[in-house]
């Protein structure tokens, strides 16, 4: 058995961040100039976004109710019941909105991005495209791209709002806590760092997504296995990558506002 | 080989320089130096594995040498960037070796696919669909989809796709590998008909020496609408040379009649 020397694995993941770094630049370097894929990208974001409400609202929902049923024990120990709405509120919309989100569409649309895209490059799909005259990450990457930020944006604003409605569904039926006091509780205490921190992570997640994604499905060998080691590859890097960030997205936005100590 | 001299005619449609490449410390091309003249099709022959189709890769800048230059009509291709080789490549036609159709669209619209780069009304695009698809004998076939398509279907259309801005310059990697005799022999006629119908200059991958051997005898009749062989007693010249590669390197560079009279016991051996 052959093995593989350190330096050389050090070389290959430096190699592969270099690829990654290009592409993913590229992929937003080309809206700045034509030909843009505008078609495409709305074909896309309507794969992306609308195809992926189904499951985001389900998601949110049982995230939302869950959350409520949990801590209401808890909280109803300290005689705090009634902060039940600002609770399911605020870990919505910070933390688990857009990572819970933005985990389902990794898994929805980065596989597939890295199995079409890895399936038209073992074909020579991709080589064809070039020799066509075609950029492939002008008319592939950056159409998908674009339209994954944009989608995930607005779908975790859906899912924030869908699991505040799952909050109060438990709340109001199964904890009889009064729904004004709920929706009140749950809207007066976010603040502008709470909607911040919570718009900035799908946006960044969505980027994530989306060029990694389109990285492993461009750089597939090796014919239908691997096309399906890619489409592997492809879904725990960018979930890694979505939970790593998370953590450091959240204390930069700590540390702007302020709140961080 | 030596390399080429710098006053070689560089009008020539495509000019390999003396070009190496290799693929994990592997050597594939060593010295690799041709000319493809006006209106010629040069048949690349070699066994499986001597270069050839990274050669037409090569000619289309898809993948850049080791060393060594590549000029195709003018520029050189070995050092553009990606971004010049897109407006080069309107002018040069591919067809890739299982066809490489666009698997999730039409046969018109992989047929299409340059036409809508350049943003063609509707009427003018179906209209030279139409024509393109016709030259190859599937007009019928326009909405299908690949998957639906025969074999030796799905290379004509690719054909078609390749030829439908009527490229200057053709490279075809194994248009028959794969298929039947009859197939491959319409695949063939496509090819003598282009050759000789509108002069386009071609390189042209084969292992397959019966069909290249076809091409340099036969010439497309306008007339009889067919490819019918060279008579004995007039001999065309039909404008196809041979280059054979063995070890990446060009071991014959010339007319079917010097092939069949070379006295190099690997040239005997291959074309028996």
């Amino acid at each position: 058995m052959e093995i593989v020397s350190p330096i050389q694995i050090v070389k290959s993941n430096l190699l592969a961040v270099q690829d990654y770094s290009n592409l993913a630049g590229r992929s937003i370097t080309n809206l700045f100039s034509k030909p843009r894929y505008m078609g495409d990208t709305l074909q896309q974001a309507d794969l992306i976004g609308v195809g992926s409400l189904p499951i985001v609202v389900l998601t949110g929902f049982f995230t939302g109710a869950v959350l409520a049923l949990q801590t209401s024990s808890t909280l109803n120990q300290f005689g705090s019941l009634s902060l039940t709405g600002q609770l399911v509120s605020l870990s919505m919309v910070r933390e688990l909105g857009p990572v819970l989100t933005s985990l389902m569409i990794s898994g929805r649309n980065a596989s597939g991005m890295a199995s079409e895209l890895g399936s038209m490059k073992v074909t020579e799909q991709i080589d064809a495209m070039r020799a066509l005259g075609t950029d492939p990450t002008r008319k592939l990457v950056t159409p998908r791209v674009t339209a994954t930020v944009t989608m995930l944006f607005f779908l975790s604003i859906i899912s924030d709002l869908v699991g505040l409605i799952g909050g109060w569904v438990v709340s109001r039926y199964m904890l009889g806590l009064d729904s004004n006091q709920y929706w009140n509780n749950a809207y007066q205490h976010l603040v502008n760092e709470d909607l911040t921190m919570g718009l900035i992570k799908p946006v960044i997640f969505g980027f994530i997504i989306a060029s990694v994604g389109c990285y492993y499905g461009m750089q597939t060998v090796g014919g239908t296995q691997g096309v399906g080691r890619s489409t592997t590859q492809a879904v725990v890097a960018s979930s890694v990558l979505i939970l790593v960030l998370d953590f450091f997205i959240t204390r930069a936005v700590m540390i702007f506002f302020g709140t961080a100590m | 080989m030596e390399p080429l001299q710098k006053t070689t005619v560089l009008n020539a449609p495509i000019v390999f320089d003396n070009v190496h490449i290799g693929f994990d410390e592997k050597p594939v091309l060593q010295g690799v130096s041709f000319e493809l003249k006006h209106g010629e099709t040069k048949i690349l022959l070699g066994i499986a594995g001597s270069g050839k189709s990274v050669l037409l890769k090569l000619a289309l800048g898809l993948m850049k040498p080791d060393s060594g230059r590549i000029m195709v009509l003018g520029q050189e291709v070995s050092s553009m960037d990606e971004r010049d080789l897109f407006a080069l490549r309107r002018h040069v036609g591919m067809v890739f070796q299982e066809g490489a159709l666009f698997d999730s669209v039409t046969v018109k619209e992989n047929v299409a696919y340059r036409l809508r780069e350049e943003k063609l009304s509707e009427e003018e695009i179906q209209k030279r669909v139409l024509d393109a698809l016709t030259f190859v004998e599937l007009g019928h076939t326009l909405e299908k989809f690949p998957s639906q398509l025969s074999g030796g279907m799905r290379r004509r259309v690719a054909i078609a796709r390749a030829l439908i801005t009527q490229p200057e310059v053709l490279l075809y990697d194994s248009p028959t590998g794969g298929l039947d005799p009859i197939t491959s022999t319409r695949i063939v006629e496509l090819v003598v008909k282009q050759r000789d119908v509108y002069q386009t200059s071609a390189l042209l991958v084969t292992h397959r020496l019966q069909d290249a051997f076809t091409m340099a005898t036969h010439y497309f009749d306008t007339k009889l609408n067919q490819m019918v062989p060279c008579a004995e007693a007039q001999p065309r010249d039909t404008r196809t040379s041979f280059l054979l590669l063995r070890d990446g390197k060009v071991i014959f560079d010339g007319q079917a009649v010097d092939l069949g009279r070379s006295k190099d016991e690997y040239i005997r051996e291959y074309i028996a």
